[in-house]
């Protein structure tokens, strides 16, 4: 069971999290103006590196915030967590980017 | 969203009995008798409302056991007050707040309260709570949304230096903490080896 | 004479408090603090058990949890047989019940025997190359077969009466191992003052110190350290000390899993003490100091009665006061065998040593076991052991230093005492994904790279002396706890070393003999070599090939061996070949550690409404919807569910009827843009809808499928009361919170769940307003003032309600939301006031069908998740102006879009007393060949009262273009006809709602 840190309520165990997939994909502002390919691109298509992924979670049985958290698949080691809507700190070479 | 309220007699879904287990394994887990609640969104509050604080940190409890505001997120509270205060106590709150977007909304019946008290009530909470009860990382005046089991619960660990804890617990989860609490309570013992913390 | 075997004196049991239990069925005396496999040596026995495939006896090789061979079944009393239990694990006491397992008619006379004449039958792989053919046997004929002879131990039959418990915990340092590495490490530690749990698999905690009668530490004997030590440890506030506790899984990030033994041992537990105890302990910084194991010596039938690990011996005479045989030769490729012959020789026992390592490459163990007066040949193999159900001699022969064996000598014994050097436990360091690193000087796989905050001592890490492994604890101990201190302890010599041997010279055939390595599996020398040559050459494969190291120890003695077998056989270096994977758990753990408290009423939280005791006592029975019981339906006297609901049905079409639709999920969307933030989720257009009125609202993921549905009420400009499906309300919220929070945090909205606040008491029928206008206050129910979906605030029974005008059946009717706690006094007053209109309590059967004559979905029932509101006829709800909402993009995707998708129709049969199976699919044509093209399927079908005959709605591609025309249904009888219809199949204007 992982240990993640809430950026509100700090070091919490698993199961009181969800985890809500890739971070940094914003809703485009006007989805009308994507083509079927963007916007299946938009829909569908997502990283999975072998490697620091960013990653939504939200605390849902604790403060019920969500946030995003910078986790290596490998390790399973969390190296930052950090407010939904913030860049993280690091300027981890993000393969997510896809 | 305030509304008149009609505070006679409310049927709660757990009897008020006091376990013999419990008193004897050094756990007390008592059902509460019916109270106002009220859970309170407000970004940027101000600094209180209706005499409660805002401004505590995030996972702490204010007031008294009468009344007590529990702060579970950057913008959530949840407001509890004896039965007689609650209408009093919520228009109190909203009119501090009028002109600040906001939202008070009556919880009184989705949430039930038990208390769990006793020299070993962190162990029989920690049999399904996953969470770090000792008096570092959960001491008296703290509050949390987190696990008790498979139901979502509200812990409080009320002031003083005895442990009092309060679960909170939607309605219809109640049986089941109530009787998993009831179950822990049993399961704590015996000693062997094992000192209280 | 009881206990002919028992040694006069030492030991660390109590001879003051005897115990009796029986091994099948005969009584087996002992001492309080014996386990099962000392007591039973103690009387002299040695054959415990037959060997999982050859069926050969065997007896006790270890005293520990490595144990492979000695497995009995443990009957606690009714409901408390458990089998393969390590009996030198099990704690002697009295009235447990023991019996040997794997053996027919009896242990002493086995006809499963046979199979060891057959061995040459049953090699590497032996299932996989003779079941292979003919096919058509593996059902009946193989399967069967390989089920009823496999298997290790019957499963009990009856439920566990026993009560399990759980506990999480936390801590700075958690020690694993309460040896003397463990023991320094938690002095070390609680001496910070942190908080430290010690966690020890054994009855008393010591480890070796347990058996050491020979070392002193700091100028004392080790048994007044330990004593000293675990004193100091319990007098700690801060620490919590843990027997009988095996720590057996290492998680992410510091989670331990650990199983406390509780009651097993006590013959009259409390009547309320769990039986075990599951700890999930998140530690700060763990400390591994689990120990060694010994390795056994690979030679001819070195699985007979009476060999045991050369440690083990020590451990049963010293710790034990248990002698397990009177002659007893020691046979070794290393020093410490040396320790445990010296102290076999001081109890009085007749000991030789048989010694593989030339005589200039052994230590002072040597000279000093000599002086003793012992017989030590070194530089000679053992060839093999004589006996049947006991050993009764070891034939030894010289090795040259050519590898040649010299000439056999016979040496009688009752028992032997093998060492082939020690394997650092390291199980639960390679579980936290710390990298392993081969130690060629000791000949092992030893911690190497951490992957999490853990570091190991002792001989967990290859450290076998005394004083090292106290001092290397304390520094880990310490460092764990963030001190730099360090101690330096004054310890008797250990004697240590070994030569590394896979397989001991022989100068027998290997193809003829067999000497096992793995003593659960019955795999040999022989069989890991013939897998090797057939070309499993990953160690993984010959692991599954041929089952070494499987089971219920995991190949704790075994696993090096078979490694340098393969190993040698590949010619490779060890660490070439690497080690099988390591996973929990370090040792077997009780179904019941793992359920704990999770069972019965505790299994899953059984959700009820506060109608529930009502709708009980009303004869209601339940249906399970997510975690909530639902009335189902309410059958009188009599009536079966069919007649049940076709009364309730019409009594809500005729007169009124009651339903509690609590279950419903209720959400409080509060804030200025409210509005805003609804019209962004629904499809449907909200900023004109005005407070007091009622929308049935739909919503949809990003991808265009619906997600929900349900009627949102306006209740102030910037107040919505919404509501969801039973089973979609967490979902739904979720699904909000995740838009407002990270779409949208400009939006001013906060959500919060009301489903609980509010209980729902659904009037529905041409009576409903008839029944409540008596109770109403504040608000005026006539049709003018309170249309179809118009909501009101006000009370009933003098109670604040919000009252819903709105239909899911298709007559006039009202939903009541009352406070929880006031909502069983309501219905009960509203079901006295529509007593004489004959107000009939219905259930969720009939509020089913009602909608389905309807034609109304249900979400998850008619949608599954690919839908789209055109797909089930709902596209007019899109409110056309709006630019965007969640979902509208993929309503134009080219899937979408294109013609054939399943469209919501109706199906009537040809037999209207026909009712479909839900689930039952579609085809055009019944003569097309296998497989058929299917169009679609049923999603709902009812035998409908009101209708007089069965309706059913189903998916059917293009199926709006196909009404009037026949399809067929798949039955378990074949396929039956029906006509597609439009899905709504009663009142289609709709004026039975404004009755």
């Amino acid at each position: 069971m992982l240990l993640i840190a809430c950026p509100h309520c700090g070091n919490r165990p698993e199961t009181e999290f969800r985890c809500g997939g890739q971070a940094h994909i914003a809703r485009p502002t006007d989805p009308a103006a994507l083509d079927d390919a963007a916007w299946s691109e938009h829909l569908f298509v997502r990283a999975n590196p072998r490697g620091v992924h960013a990653e939504r979670w939200c605390h849902v049985h604790g403060c019920g915030r969500w946030f995003n958290a910078l986790r290596d698949t490998v390790s399973d080691r969390f190296i930052e967590t950090y407010p939904a809507g913030a860049e993280p700190s690091r300027s981890p070479d993000l393969q997510t980017r896809a | 969203m305030l509304e008149a309220r009609y505070r006679t007699a409310r049927a709660l879904p757990l009897a008020r009995t006091a376990l013999p287990e419990g008193q004897r394994s050094g756990i007390l887990i008592q059902p509460a008798v019916a109270e106002g609640r009220f859970s309170l969104r407000v970004r940027d509050p101000a600094a209180a409302a209706g005499g409660l604080p805002l401004d505590r940190p995030i996972n702490t409890l204010a007031g008294d056991d009468r009344c007590w505001i529990a702060r579970l997120g950057p913008d959530e509270w949840l407001i509890g007050t004896a039965e007689a205060e609650a209408d009093h106590r919520a228009a109190a709150v909203a009119a501090d707040l009028a002109g600040r977007a906001h939202a008070l909304v009556d919880v009184s019946h989705r949430n039930v309260g038990i208390d769990v008290s006793g020299a070993r009530a962190a162990v029989a909470l920690n049999a399904g709570c996953p969470l770090d009860l000792g008096e570092a990382a959960f001491p008296a005046g703290s509050a949390t949304r987190t696990l008790l089991g498979k139901a979502e619960i509200v812990l409080i660990r009320r002031p003083g230096d005895a442990p009092r804890y309060r679960v909170e617990c939607w309605r219809s989860f109640a049986t089941y903490v109530h009787g998993f609490l009831t179950e822990a309570a049993l399961g704590a013992g015996p000693e062997g080896r094992v000192r209280p913390q | 004479m009881a206990q002919p075997f028992r040694l006069s004196r030492g030991g660390r049991i109590d001879r003051t408090r005897p115990i009796r239990f029986t091994f099948n069925g005969r009584d087996v005396h002992g001492f309080q603090g014996d386990t099962v496999a000392s007591a039973l040596l103690a009387e002299g026995r040695h054959l415990v058990g037959r060997s999982f495939k050859y069926h050969r006896p065997r007896g006790i090789l270890s005293h520990g949890s490595d144990e492979p061979s000695a497995l009995l079944s443990v009957d606690r009393g009714p409901g408390r047989i458990d089998p393969n239990n390590r009996a030198s694990v099990v704690e002697a006491r009295d009235g447990l019940k023991t019996r040997s397992q794997n053996h027919w008619p009896s242990l002493e006379h086995d006809i499963g025997a046979v199979n060891d004449l057959l061995s040459p039958v049953f090699v590497a792989g032996f299932y996989y190359k003779t079941f292979m053919w003919p096919r058509k046997f593996w059902d009946k004929v193989y399967e069967p077969f390989i089920r009823a002879a496999a298997g290790l131990g019957k499963a009990p039959t009856e439920a566990d009466p026993d009560r399990y418990a759980n506990r999480h915990a936390h801590c700075d340092v958690l020690v694993v191992g309460a040896g003397p590495a463990g023991l320094a490490a938690a002095l070390a530690a609680a001496r910070t003052g942190k908080r430290v749990i010690l966690a020890d698999e054994q009855a008393e905690p010591g480890g070796a110190l347990l058996h050491e009668t020979r070392a002193e530490i700091d100028g004392r004997p080790a048994s007044d350290w330990l004593a000293a030590t675990l004193a100091d440890l319990d007098a700690r506030e801060n620490v919590i000390l843990l027997s009988r506790t095996t720590v057996f899984g290492y998680y992410n990030h510091n989670h331990v899993a650990m199983a406390e033994r509780v009651t097993d041992h006590l013959p009259n537990a409390s009547g309320t003490a769990p039986r075990e105890r599951l700890w999930q302990v998140r530690a700060a910084e763990v400390v591994l100091a689990g120990g060694s194991h010994e390795r056994p010596l690979v030679f001819a039938d070195n699985d007979r009665p009476g060999i045991l690990l050369a440690e083990s011996v020590r451990v049963f005479v010293n710790r034990y006061g248990v002698a397990p045989g009177r002659r007893i030769v020691f046979a070794t490729s290393g020093a410490s065998a040396y320790t445990a012959a010296l102290d076999a020789k001081a109890a009085g026992l007749h000991v030789a040593l048989v010694d593989l390592r030339p005589e200039a490459d052994c230590g002072p163990e040597l000279r000093q076991l000599r002086a003793a007066g012992v017989e030590v040949l070194t530089g000679h193999t053992v060839i093999g052991s004589k006996g049947a159900k006991r050993v009764t001699g070891l034939l030894v022969a010289p090795v040259g230093s050519d590898g040649r064996c010299g000439g056999h000598r016979l040496l009688p014994c009752d028992c032997v005492g093998m060492s082939g050097g020690w394997t650092p436990a390291v199980h639960l360091f390679s579980q936290s994904r710390g990298k392993l690193v081969y130690d060629a000087e000791l000949d092992a796989f030893v911690p190497g790279t951490s992957a999490q905050a853990e570091r190991s001592a002792g001989s967990a890490k290859g450290t076998y002396d005394l004083a090292a492994c106290l001092g290397e604890g304390y520094a880990a101990g310490a460092a764990a706890a963030g001190s730099a201190e360090r101690r330096a302890f004054t310890a008797t010599p250990t004697a240590t070393g070994f030569l590394p041997v896979r397989a001991m010279p022989t100068d027998a055939n290997p193809t003829k003999i067999r000497a096992f390595v793995d003593f659960q599996n019955d795999v040999t020398a022989k069989d890991i070599k013939l897998a090797v040559r057939e070309g499993f050459h990953s160690i993984e494969h010959v692991k599954r090939y041929t089952t070494t190291g499987m089971a219920t120890d995991q190949g704790k003695t075994s696993n090096m061996n078979a490694l340098g077998i393969v190993a040698g056989q590949l010619d490779k270096a060890l660490p070439g070949v690497g080690t099988t994977t390591f996973r929990p758990p370090y040792t077997p753990v009780t179904f019941g550690a793992l359920v704990g408290p999770a069972r019965h009423a505790l299994f899953d939280p059984i959700r009820t409404t506060p109608i529930h005791g009502w709708a009980e006592a009303h004869g209601a029975l339940f249906e399970n919807v997510a975690l909530w019981r639902r009335a189902w339906y309410f059958p009188k006297p009599g009536e079966d569910m069919h007649a049940a609901v076709a009364r309730e049905c019409a009594a809500v079409r005729e007169g009124v009827g009651i339903f509690d639709a609590s279950t419903l999920g209720k959400i409080e969307i509060v804030g200025p843009d409210a509005a805003e933030f609804m019209n962004r989720l629904y499809i449907n257009p909200w900023l004109k809808l005005e407070p007091g009125r009622c929308r049935y609202g739909l919503m949809l993921k990003e991808d265009g499928y619906i997600l929900d549905d349900g009627v949102v009420a306006r209740v102030a400009p910037d107040c919505f009361h919404v509501t969801t499906t039973t089973g979609g309300a967490a979902r739904v919220l979720a699904h909000m919170e995740d838009y407002l929070q990270t779409e949208w945090p400009d939006l001013q909205v906060f959500l919060t769940s009301t489903t609980e606040q509010w209980a729902v008491i659904a009037l529905q029928g041409p009576k409903a307003r008839a029944v409540i206008a008596p109770l109403v206050e504040g608000i005026d129910l006539s049709p003018e003032a309170f249309p179809h979906m118009a909501m009101r605030t006000g009370t009933i029974c003098g109670v604040p309600i919000r009252l819903f005008r709105v239909s899911f059946t298709g007559e006039l009717g009202f939903e009541i939301n009352v406070p929880a706690d006031q909502a069983r006094a309501v219905w009960e007053a509203v079901y006295a006031a529509g007593e004489p209109y004959g107000i009939t309590p219905y259930g969720t059967e009939t509020m089913h069908v009602l909608r389905a004559e309807k034609g109304y979905i249900i979400v998850g029932q008619e949608t599954d998740g690919t839908v789209t509101p055109d797909d089930v006829g709902l596209a007019g709800m899109i409110a056309k102006a709006k630019k965007d909402f969640v979902g509208k993009r993929s309503l134009s995707r080219p899937d979408v879009v294109a013609a054939g998708r399943k469209q919501l129709v109706g199906l009537v049969t040809e037999d209207p007393k026909r009712v479909l199976d839900e689930g039952a699919q579609i085809v055009a044509d019944t003569d097309q060949p296998i497989p058929m093209t299917m169009l679609g399927h049923v999603t709902s079908s009812y035998w409908s009262p009101n209708c007089g005959r069965s309706i059913a709605m189903a998916l059917v591609a293009d199926g709006r273009a196909l009404q009037g025309s026949t399809l067929h249904v798949t039955t378990p009888e074949g396929f039956i006809s029906v006509t597609v219809v439009d899905p709504v199949f009663l009142d289609p204007k709709g004026e039975r709602i404004n009755a």
